[in-house]
């Protein structure tokens, strides 16, 4: 009887296992989010959550994760063509917000994707991406207020641009000082969705004073 | 019993949990290169790889079953595979196809030079013509700094390989502008009329240009107009020179904007602190006031209004030649006004149409007499190389053109277009001498039409084919122009073009006023073109044959056609390459040009190098921006070998024989944008000719006064100031004006 239990205890915890596979996948594929340390890995790691998100077809976090990585990936790598890194990005996030339409962590994507492309050639591209990044914050402040991304990657922005042009150390600190006062408070949806910046934001307050 | 079927139960559990199938492979394209980094899914699971640097994957599943196992690569076809996971190792190579695509095909129309944000791999940026120097801001003048455009100092326009500035078009959103420069003043080349700010796209052909366009026999320069600006603002400039004023007001859904801006340019302040070598008895003067109105329609289409006009005066006074003591005053005074309405259409399932219209209209008075050392007029002299000096001469030209362009897209990338314009040019002129008045009237009604296709064969080969048909009403004849382009990409960044075409034009038409009985001038050109292109360098070959097949041949006084039985021909090599990257911060190109060309039209006794032509000439230009400082420095150097001049004391076997000595100038100029207050400011400073470096563009000859040697006598035709300088103050409020300038740390 006892060992009867015991079976039927295993076969549970296996349909368990099977229910929380994507919990798994999803835990999994954070872990190694936070491990790659090479363009390969981090694309790798993209191209898991893609995976994940193909088969389960109705989730938009593992997309959100698959862009996340993809630009992440594309960064870490100066001699990627940044160009195509960001038509797969437009790619993933297009698929991302089909799930999840008008989504402030979505529209953070989009700046993200519109600055790299900015770096490729930014004396020229900056009228065109920089419009494109700034109405991507601005849409993410108007849906999530109390997000503390948007006015994490605004402040990344604009401490490189210079004071001449509307930017530099003042202007980001402001916005990384409201950046890090929303971090204070902000909890995330679920241990899935984005919970990324707090440090980053302020390391980059330290390096505005 | 039970003890046993517990354990094979958990056995089998433990089995099905534990046991795991090995898939792997590798992933190479049709060609069998690896493709590295490329996605493997065991379809339907979270199961798959990616492939390493060698082009393989491997990884494990605990999937049993039937599956797709599907790879795929940005910029490739996804290919499935089937695959049954039972125990054994499964092993798939997968050989994928390139995907068609804008990022990957070769570029058909590497023959020209494109300056665009829009477009990959160009070879200019939009600001790249503003920040040349010695160009000043003039779209022509940065233009001749690439290789193909040779540097005539004393004649506006563009010259392009052995081409005189009549074989060259330029148009505005597909219409061509007439007068693109300011009238011509004789010694003096002019600048183009429109500021580099109104356009976001350049496309420079120096031959071979596509079948939409004609009536060039060596070079089209299409300029595309901006759409609705960023942000709205108020502008103000000042110089010595000029001072003007705009507004560019953009509705707050950014669907429409509207914009007027006025400019007063009057060069008598500068004329006082830099001596001039000509008399300039009335400063050049000029108003010019533009407006525009652009809206998005529906379905993101556009529309677009744009008005010019421009009124503008000078006078200027040269010793004669004809007469030791006298001299030659020039007056000239010149309306313009132009005005282009366009739209285009995303029209769905592929198709896109675009029109245009525009209307244009010239007026030239020019009133030149011979003047004695008080300036003033002399009685008539009975000398008739002195006496025909006086005269009068009022040009009217008025142009309407219409046109319509529908592209169809089929594929990825191929396109088919083909499209039809009209133009009506109605000349009138009456020239008024000693001997009467001399009325001229001339108009032509051109037709034409049109169609192209970009085929895609692969990635790597495109070909497209072209017609052009056109008839001219003033000649009353047909011509049919085929156009070929094939492009063939040789690896990631570099590829070969080869271009072929019939060029035809009709005769300038002040030559056709009496007589209209030619045909449509031709010239046949043959291209073979080799680009690299990667981040931060650009470098181009290009190898060139042109045939003039027809030209105009004229009298001696090239005063009336004689037939368009003339020929010539141009060849040469061109080098083009720029570095933006080996130099931190630093932007630099180098262009060279040979020409080796001949042609027997007009008035030419014998097949001659015109004098619009250097055998040898090349430019280097310089570009440095410091982000921190908002402080900009450029400098240019252009150089050409000695272009031929007349000589009338030369017999006709020696046409054109000698040579000026060599043009050189080196330019500096500098931008440094503070902030000012409110306003966002741009400073501007240029020098052309830093060096003093002494330029001859030709001589001028006498046509009866002889020196002790009995030669007639000369005066070298050179610029009427050695050192031209420019010092002006942009402010605007609303936007950055620096935007147009910008930081390369993002």
């Amino acid at each position: 009887m006892k060992k009867l239990f015991f079976i039927a205890a295993m076969l549970v915890a296996g349909f368990a296992n099977a229910q929380s596979r994507y919990d798994g996948a999803m835990e999994k594929g954070l872990a190694q989010l936070k491990e790659a340390k090479t363009p390969a890995e981090m694309l790798a790691v993209s191209s898991f959550f893609e995976r994940v998100a193909d088969a389960e077809k109705d989730k938009w976090l593992p997309y959100y994760y698959a862009a996340r990585t993809n630009i992440l990936g594309g960064w870490m790598d100066p001699k990627a063509d940044k160009d195509k890194s960001a038509e797969k990005s437009k790619e993933l996030i297009a698929k991302a917000e089909a799930l999840e339409p008008n989504n402030a962590e979505i529209y953070c994507l989009k700046q993200q994707v519109a600055v790299q492309q900015l770096t490729v050639d930014a004396m020229s591209r900056w009228q065109t991406y920089g419009a494109v990044a700034a109405e991507a914050i601005a849409r993410a402040k108007s849906v999530d207020p109390q997000n503390p991304r948007p006015y994490l990657l605004e402040g990344q922005y604009q401490l490189n641009v210079p004071e001449a042009f509307g930017g530099g150390k003042a202007v980001a600190k402001k916005l990384l000082e409201k950046s890090v006062a929303l971090f204070n408070s902000y909890k995330p949806a679920s241990p899935f969705h984005p919970d990324w910046g707090k440090e980053l934001a302020e390391k980059t307050l330290a390096a505005c004073q | 019993m039970k003890q046993a079927i517990i354990i094979v139960l958990m056995f089998l559990y433990s089995y099905c949990l534990t046991a795991q199938v090995y898939v792997t492979g590798s992933v190479r394209d049709y060609k069998g290169r690896i493709l590295a980094g490329a996605s493997i899914t065991l379809k339907g699971t979270y199961d798959g790889a990616n492939t390493d640097s060698t082009g393989r994957f491997g990884f494990k599943t605990t999937e049993k079953g039937n599956f797709m196992l599907t790879a795929g690569n940005l910029g490739y076809k996804s290919v499935e595979f089937p695959v049954t996971l039972a125990r054994d190792t499964v092993w798939v190579n997968f050989s994928l196809k390139e995907e068609i695509s804008e990022l990957k095909a070769v570029v058909i129309t590497a023959g020209a030079f494109v300056a665009s944000d829009k477009k990959k791999g160009t070879v200019l940026k939009p600001l790249d013509i503003v920040t040349t120097a010695g160009a000043v801001a003039d779209i022509a003048a940065t233009l001749q700094t690439l290789p193909g455009a040779q540097r005539v100092g004393e004649q506006e326009g563009l010259f392009i390989r052995g081409g005189s500035a009549e074989e060259a078009k330029i148009m505005i959103d597909g219409t061509v502008v007439n007068n693109f420069f300011y009238s011509a003043v004789p010694g003096i080349a002019q600048r183009g009329r429109f500021s580099p700010f109104l356009f976001s796209g350049t496309v420079f052909s120096t031959g071979g240009y596509s079948a939409i366009y004609g009536q060039a026999l060596s070079s089209v320069l299409s300029l595309e107009s901006i759409d609705i600006p960023e942000r709205s603002e108020v502008q103000v400039g000042l110089s010595p020179i000029f001072g003007s004023a705009g507004f560019q007001e953009v509705a707050k859904n950014k669907k429409s904007s509207y914009g007027f801006s006025y400019n007063w340019t009057n060069l008598s302040l500068y004329q006082q602190l830099v001596p001039q070598a000509p008399d300039y008895f009335k400063s050049p003067d000029f108003h010019t006031a533009d407006a525009n109105y652009r809206f998005k329609t529906r379905g993101n289409g556009m529309f677009k209004i744009y008005a010019y006009f421009n009124a503008g005066s000078l006078g200027i006074r040269n010793p004669s030649l004809d007469s030791i003591g006298l001299k030659n005053a020039f007056n000239l005074s010149n309306k313009n006004f132009f005005a282009n309405i366009s739209f285009r259409q995303s029209l769905g399932n592929g198709w896109k149409l675009n029109t245009v219209a525009s209307i244009s209209y010239n007026k030239d008075q020019i009133r030149n007499e011979v003047q004695n050392a008080d300036n003033q007029t002399t009685a008539v002299t009975h000398i008739p190389e002195i006496d025909y000096n006086t005269y009068q001469l009022n040009n009217r030209q008025w142009m309407m053109q219409a046109r319509a362009v529908a592209d169809k897209r089929f594929g990825v990338m191929n396109t088919f277009r083909f499209g039809a314009e009209v133009w009506n040019n109605s000349d009138s002129s009456r020239y008024n001498n000693q001997d009467g008045a001399f009325p001229a009237a001339v108009n032509d009604f051109y037709t034409s039409g049109f169609a192209e296709a970009d085929l895609y064969i692969t990635n790597d080969l495109a070909f497209r084919p072209g017609l052009r048909m056109e008839h001219s009403g003033l000649l009353n004849k047909w011509n049919m122009a085929p156009r070929a382009a094939l492009s063939y990409k040789l690896g990631p960044n570099s590829q070969v073009t080869a271009d072929y075409g019939v060029f035809r034009q009709t005769p300038d038409r002040r030559f056709l006023a009496n007589n209209a009985n030619f045909n449509f001038l031709r010239a046949d050109h043959y291209i073979l073109t080799y680009q690299h292109i990667s981040a931060g360098y650009t470098f181009r070959i290009q190898a060139f044959y042109k045939d003039y097949r027809s030209l105009l041949k004229t009298d001696d006084a090239v005063r009336n056609a004689t037939g368009t039985n003339g020929n010539g021909y141009a060849k040469g090599l061109e080098l083009f390459w720029r570095d933006k990257k080996t130099f931190k911060g630093f932007d630099y190109w180098i262009s060279y040009s040979y020409l080796d060309t001949k042609r027997n039209y007009n008035n030419y006794p014998v097949a001659a190098m015109p004098t619009f032509a250097a055998t040898h000439s090349g430019s280097v230009v310089l570009k440095k921006f410091w982000v921190k400082q908002m402080f900009g420095m450029n400098w240019s150097w252009n150089w050409s070998t000695g272009r031929p001049y007349y000589n009338p004391n030369l017999s006709a076997s020696e046409f054109l024989s000698n040579r000026t000595i060599a043009y050189s100038s080196n330019n500096f100029s500098l931008n440094w944008l503070p902030k000012m207050g409110k306003a966002n400011s741009v400073v501007v400073v240029g020098i052309n000719n830093v060096f003093n470096e002494l330029q001859i563009f030709g001589y001028n000859y006498s046509s009866r006064v002889k020196d002790g040697n009995g030669q007639l006598i000369s005066a070298a035709v050179v610029p009427p100031a050695p050192r031209t300088f420019f010092v002006g103050l942009f402010l605007s409020w609303g936007v950055d004006r620096t935007q147009q300038q910008i930081n390369s740390n993002l």
